[in-house]
């Protein structure tokens, strides 16, 4: 046992030592032999995969038919699954509904007030989580409507309610489908574990390419990208039914339809409203970034004053998203953890009286918008702008704070960034292909050096390599800073009751984030390149970071804990020799995913300039190039894909190992 | 013999199950067909197969509690969940009112538990969302009953469990006590002719395990169900049962009646249960009675009554007691020194 782990020690330090060399001397080789492919993958051997894939999908929307059946025909009938809805949601309420066409068009019915829609969203949140969480809602939609971000959000706000539903049902069924039929869920797995690795702008590309610009795209991406979680989640819901429960349904005499729809999707509920609470956040969190691709609203503001470096609109905008986004989380957590409390008692028109006062104030709004304009427009002259403000806040620390900003980034830069970059990318792609398959190979068995030998071919023969190398260097050092952070903070949260407090408010609101914000105030500081990038990431990856090693801290047993105090343990000691190891499974666990975090934090950080695969992603949604797109995606796919493979391996062979140990 | 034990024994058959066997582990379904005969515990493990149910004989006459006992892990769900078929078997016959269980439908199977089956399950297995009234009425709605019919029936098994004033509450609500009453009253709803029920007091606190005994027992004199009853506690089943088997690893080791049980233990493993046990609460004068002999007597005693409820009276008095049968004929006598014998443990004349 020990020889092999002192052997394992010097495989590490040889590989490292022999790579340092390569790296460093790669450059002086290419100019002693002249072989320059050395250095760069010969553009000769590329497979052009990406020219394939486009030619594929162009094929795919021009020609493909089955008989008289286009593939044209689908896109088209998922268009209208969509539009239908989003058109009249977005007239009720944006727009108003009227009769013909642009300039000839007659209004017959104006968009609702915005007070009906706050007084709605108040008393939903009253009746689901009590005064509370009626003031935050209507505190958040307020903030909205004071800023003059009304419209926009509304939009957003539209789009979520349409792309919710759609992505509850969907998720519903095929998470239904793959209980039912195994199958369905092996054929599922895949793809699941795909998208959830695949970065968001990855999605954009094809899927513009087939529904063109505009919100119907962007309510199909953001369907996709949200429905994955509530297949797995009610897959697993259904699964985890007590069997006594199932068992019940059965000696009741169900039928096996009877079963699932009277006694296993209701005793599953709770895990399904997680769920709809995930799909929520991820459907707000992708409405945002499909701005770019003509879905408006909010993200598009939040896009808008970042090309145009509109400090204060940003800042404004980047709020509003902030309540919007906490306002929809406590409203989906409260309806998800509530249970039944009330019976039902009394007719239907006196159980749903609330509903119908509602109504009856909703239809009486309108002629009260025509009497009092306000109503109908929150008046500009009422509406407040802070936008002059945080320009002169950051403008006062670009000017105050600047030598002091810039003394940490270029440290930062010098000691840390750019020695790792030069590193990595010295590294010649022969000897990476070579890498690919001893580390993963070593940690986790062949096939899984075969896998990564795999993605790292698959990389540099779609001429990606240098991208990934900066991808992985990006997120190596961000998930390294993530995890110094986090684990101590996590560690110290698992130890102290009110730091727990803190800590869980603070991690709980920035994971309801879209991934967007965080850009903001970092562009705004430290403007564009990897610095920037960097602490957007770590910021965003933290959270998991603090999140698990607190669960792993706190899940350490109590009795471990007492036998250690009782052998006399200081409580250093306690930390270092009892606790944390107990909790290194789950701090691993949380690595993986610091990693993940990372990983799709990064890919968005493309729009503060990063030169890593998501800016190839990036660019291939500004040019539609669906291929390149979906090549580039595939890429930080892989990269995933193995940093999770590679963690888990290593996660396994600790807990063997100190099972051994014992 | 006892005379009640005579009747139950003329009594129909409901629920008989001959040479029943539950296999886990790969290929275990068709273990059975391959190796034919009966194989070893020993090749069973070695082919890394679990034998949850091993060649169980049970017999359920109409009226009685059966009583299945034994430790947690010897098979118990599992053959009360082959009996209802909620598992199929590996091998073996079931028959339910002379039909044959293992042949029937799904459909057939859906009418048998819709209107002759009903179960109660450890863990209540209530349906979170529905109220205590819901929960009771659910099997009618399962069945179609109207909204009317099944919340009247629904009340009326709710006050047979003593519910009434909480059938507008939920499951979480409720005491682990009182959502067991729930899942009886659901169980009942349908007025089974066969009512199973796996282990229904584990999960209760003894004081209230204790409550529920009582209230089980008062509720089937008045219902008279035909039950099959789970436990892994001995003293529940002496006190609930007519018959009992008592199962090892998957085996019924012994069927038989609680007195039996606890006078004659067929192995070292029921003795080992049936140890501590104190005789004189279990055995029946009936079944210690001699042959009359005696001229004169200090009273009559029914055969049925327990030992230890008359132990005093005998002991008090210088002369035997005669012992009468339910229809009043002497079938023996006793005196104190049988008492005695039973209460210090020694061995009774055959
Ligand atoms: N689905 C299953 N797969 C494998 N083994 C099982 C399964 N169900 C039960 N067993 C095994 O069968 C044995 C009997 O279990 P069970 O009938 O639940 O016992 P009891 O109810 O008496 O506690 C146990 O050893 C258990 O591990
Ligand atoms: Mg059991």
């Amino acid at each position: 046992m020990k020889r092999l782990r002192l052997n394992g020690l010097m495989l590490w330090i040889g590989l490292f030592a022999i790579t340092i060399g390569l790296s460093v001397s790669s450059k002086a080789l290419v100019q002693l032999t002249g072989w320059t492919w050395l250095a760069k993958y010969p553009q000769g051997l590329q497979l052009n995969l990406d020219r394939f894939l486009s030619a594929a999908l162009k094929w795919l929307l021009e020609d493909a038919a089955l008989g008289s059946f286009q593939f044209r025909d689908i896109t088209r009938l998922i268009s209208a699954t969509v539009e239908a809805p989003y058109a009249v949601l977005r007239d009720l309420i944006v727009n108003g509904f009227a009769i013909g066409q642009g300039q000839t068009a007659i209004p017959i019915l104006q968009p609702m007030g915005w007070l009906p829609i706050i007084l709605g969203f108040g008393v939903l949140a009253y009746r689901l989580g009590g005064p509370k969480l009626a003031a935050i809602v209507v505190a958040s939609f307020a903030y909205l409507l004071l800023f003059g971000l009304w419209q926009s959000a509304m939009v957003t706000l539209v789009s979520v309610a349409v792309a919710v539903p759609l992505g509850v049902a969907g998720g519903v069924f095929l998470g239904i489908a793959a209980f039912k039929l195994r199958w369905v869920e092996l054929a599922l797995r895949p793809f699941l574990d795909l998208m959830q690795t695949v970065p968001v702008f990855a999605y954009l590309v094809p899927i513009l390419f087939l529904f063109g610009f505009g919100p119907t795209s962007a309510l199909v991406a953001t369907m996709i990208y949200a429905m994955p979680p509530m297949v797995r989640i009610t897959t697993r819901g259904l699964q985890a039914v007590s069997p006594e429960i199932v068992e019940a349904g059965k000696m009741a005499g169900c039928t096996p339809r009877q079963l699932l729809w009277k006694v296993q999707l209701p005793a599953a509920r709770t895990m399904v409203m997680v769920g709809v609470n995930q799909v929520i956040m991820l459907t707000l969190n992708m409405v945002i970034i499909a701005s770019m691709i003509g879905a408006g609203g909010l993200g598009y503001d939040v896009l808008t004053a970042l090309r145009k470096l509109d400090v204060g609109r940003g800042v404004e905008a980047g709020f509003g998203i902030v309540f919007l986004a906490i306002a929809l989380d406590r409203l989906s957590q409260a309806l998800a953890t509530q249970g039944p409390t009330e019976p039902a008692v009394g007719s239907w028109m006196r159980r749903n009286r609330t509903f119908f006062a509602y109504l009856a104030i909703v239809v009486a709004s309108y002629p009260l918008a025509k009497l009092i304009p306000a109503l109908a427009a929150f008046p500009a002259e009422l509406q407040l702008s802070t936008g002059g403000f945080w320009a002169a806040v950051v403008s006062w620390i670009n000017v105050n704070l600047y030598d002091q900003i810039e003394a940490v980034k270029v440290a930062v830069l010098v000691y840390v960034l750019v020695p790792v970059k030069v590193f990595l990318l010295g590294i010649p792609w022969a000897w990476g292909l070579v890498l690919s398959f001893v580390i993963p190979a070593w940690i986790g068995g062949w096939r899984l050096g075969v896998m990564g030998l795999v993605f790292a071919a698959f990389i540099a023969t779609s001429g990606l390599w240098p991208q990934a190398m900066i991808t992985l260097y990006l997120c190596g050092v961000s998930v390294v800073i993530a995890m110094l952070i986090g684990v101590p903070l996590g560690i110290l949260a698992g130890q102290n009751e009110r730091a727990h407090t803190v800590l869980t408010w603070v991690i709980d609101t920035l994971q309801t984030l879209p991934t967007f914000v965080y850009l903001i105030p970092v562009v705004m500081l430290f403007r564009v390149g990897d610095f920037s990038a960097m602490i957007a990431v770590v910021m965003y990856a933290v959270v998991p970071a603090i999140r698990y090693a607190a669960v792993g801290i706190r899940g350490v047993d109590s009795q471990i804990v007492e036998a250690g105090i009782v052998s006399g343990c200081t409580p250093r000691q306690l930390i270092w020799k009892i606790k944390l190891p107990q909790a290194m499974p789950t701090i691993l666990l949380g690595l993986n995913q610091t990693i993940m975090f990372a990983l799709s934090m990064l890919v968005i950080t493309a729009l503060v300039g990063t030169r890593d695969l998501g800016q190839e992603v990036y660019i291939a949604l500004t040019k539609a190039n669906a291929g390149k797109g979906i090549v580039a995606g595939l890429a930080v796919a892989f990269i995933a894909i193995m940093s999770d493979r590679l963690t888990n391996a290593a996660v396994k062979g600790r807990s063997t190992t100190g099972v051994s140990d014992v | 013999m006892t005379p009640k034990k005579l009747v139950l024994m003329e009594r129909p058959i409901i629920l008989e199950c001959r040479n029943v066997w539950k296999l886990y582990g790969a290929n275990s379904d068709t273990y059975l067909q391959r190796h034919d005969g009966v194989p070893t515990a020993e090749a069973l493990r070695q082919a890394n197969i679990v034998t949850a149910v091993r060649q169980a004989d049970v017999t359920v006459r109409k009226g009685e509690i059966f009583v299945i006992m034994g430790l947690s892990g010897s098979g118990k769900s599992t053959l009360v969940r082959c009996l209802s078929r909620l598992i199929e078997p590996s091998a073996g016959e079931i028959r339910f009112e002379g039909r044959d269980l293992l042949k029937m439908s799904d459909q057939e199977l859906i009418e048998l538990r819709r209107h002759k089956l009903g179960m109660v399950f450890q863990h209540f297995a209530l349906l979170p969302h529905l109220t205590v009234l819901e929960n009771a009425a659910f099997p009618l709605e399962v069945q179609g009953v109207d909204r009317k019919t099944r919340i009247e029936r629904a009340m009326q098994v709710i006050e047979l469990v003593g519910l009434q004033g909480r059938e507008n509450r939920y499951p979480h609500q409720l005491s682990g006590g009182q959502q067991q009453r729930v899942g009886i009253a659901r169980s009942l709803v349908v007025e089974p002719d066969l009512w199973f029920l796996d282990e229904p007091f584990s999960a209760l606190d003894p004081l209230i395990r204790r409550e529920m005994q009582d209230e089980f027992l008062r509720l089937q004199a008045r219902l008279q169900k035909t039950i099959v009853f789970i436990t892994h506690d001995f003293d529940e089943a002496i006190r609930l049962a007519d018959h009992i088997a008592v199962m090892q690893d998957g085996v019924i080791v012994q069927t038989a009646t609680p007195e039996e049980l606890v006078l004659r233990p067929a192995t070292e493993y029921v003795a080992e249960f049936t140890r501590h046990i104190p005789k004189a609460k279990v055995v029946r004068l009936g079944t210690v009675a001699r042959h009359l002999q005696s001229a004169e007597f200090a009273g009559d005693l029914a055969a049925s009554s327990r030992i230890a409820d008359v132990a005093d009276q005998i002991e008090a008095a210088a002369k035997p007691f005669r012992v009468l049968d339910d229809a009043g004929i002497a079938v023996g006598e006793v005196d104190g020194r049988i008492i005695i014998d039973i209460l210090i443990g020694r061995d009774l004349a055959p």
